[in-house]
């Protein structure tokens, strides 16, 4: 979902970062009252950001015969809500954009709000939706749908800017969409399948942090592997 | 083995089979087999629009595929990194805190331990 450095025109590369950029300084704040308030979170804060610079630094071959990344942001996403996650995965592809020389300076506000702003927060409102049939279900709908719809977004952000002369924005979308979607769908199950077994792995392991969270609740414990003190009232 | 273990492993199996199917099936076309989306799209612009001309380069381009895959591997090296200092300290933590209970309050072991 990396649109290279220098392939949007300036003024599409300018209203990206535009739109981009209140969510991330907005995150900044949550994820500064967020360490003031529960310092203990920091920890949880770093295995998030951790995750998504693993995940997005792996190339995976698909079933289409080329090879995409997963984003990792549903793990953030899940654990300290979108805003939050805005800032996390900023600071990945900022490593990415200086380092790598994968996407770019002036692309940085188009695949920030793909990768970070919009795939979170689909995620997000399919986690709340889907919260009540439990925590698996839920944690693996949301990073599968995180991942997928990042990549929707990067084939719409590139048919707007680049629309096909004869079949338009529509033609580019499923152009784009050829490229990167399709190609997605397989990574993205697998994103989500490993997202639940590092949430199973916290619930086993840090659930009083993961009820701090919200992301426990108190009636979970009995359906969920607590520690001994806390499945009881 | 406990349940909790076995569904990790199914788990983890399930991804490793998705990840490693295109390979085994030979999946890959094109004069580069499993090339990256993210080039193909570039392709895809020059296709759409054959005058573009990107208008600015990176500051810092990685010298060589070499290098590139180096530090794609120093990314994933530091994450994977932090994630096992996180898991490692958590589950240490759950340890010692269930051996402090253990003495404050006589309560089973939780059958999961070995695990």
């Amino acid at each position: 979902m990396h649109i290279a450095e220098g392939y949007l025109p300036p003024v599409h590369a300018a209203a990206w970062t535009v739109v981009a950029a209140p969510f991330v300084v907005h995150g900044a704040r949550a994820m500064v009252r967020q360490v003031r308030e529960d310092p203990d979170s920091k920890l949880l804060l770093g295995a998030a950001g951790a995750f998504t610079f693993v995940l997005s630094a792996l190339k995976i071959p698909s079933v289409t015969g080329s090879s995409s990344h997963p984003t990792g942001t549903g793990l953030g996403t899940v654990l300290f809500r979108p805003p939050i996650m805005a800032v996390l995965g900023t600071i990945v592809l900022l490593f990415q954009a200086l380092l790598l020389a994968h996407g770019g300076l002036t692309t940085l506000g188009a695949n920030a709000f793909s990768m970070a702003i919009a795939g979170p927060w689909i995620g997000y409102g399919v986690y709340r939706l889907t919260r009540r049939f439990g925590l698996s279900i839920a944690v693996f709908l949301a990073a599968m749908l995180a991942d997928l719809s990042t990549y929707c977004v990067t084939s719409v952000q590139l048919a707007l800017a680049f629309p096909d002369p004869v079949s338009g924005v529509v033609g580019s979308i499923a152009k784009f969409g050829g490229i990167f979607a399709i190609t997605q769908i397989p990574l993205a199950v697998a994103e989500g399948l490993l997202t639940v077994l590092v949430v199973r792995l916290l619930v086993r392991n840090s659930p009083k942090e993961l009820l701090r969270l919200g992301v426990l609740r108190r009636r979970d414990e009995t359906t969920t592997p607590a520690t001994p003190q806390e499945s009881r009232p | 083995m406990s349940r909790f273990s076995r569904i990790n492993l199914l788990l983890v199996a399930l991804v490793v089979i998705i990840v490693a199917a295109p390979l085994v099936l030979g999946l890959g076309r094109g004069e580069e087999p499993f090339s990256g989306a993210d080039a193909q799209a570039e392709t895809g612009i020059t296709e759409v629009a054959p005058a573009y001309e990107p208008w600015f380069s990176s500051l810092f381009e990685p010298p060589s595929g070499e290098v590139e895959s180096g530090l794609f591997a120093l990314q994933a090296a530091l994450g994977a990194g932090v994630l096992g200092y996180c898991f490692g300290v958590v589950r240490t933590r759950r340890r010692l805190q269930g051996e402090r209970d253990d003495v404050e309050d006589p309560t089973p072991p939780e059958s999961d331990r070995a695990a």
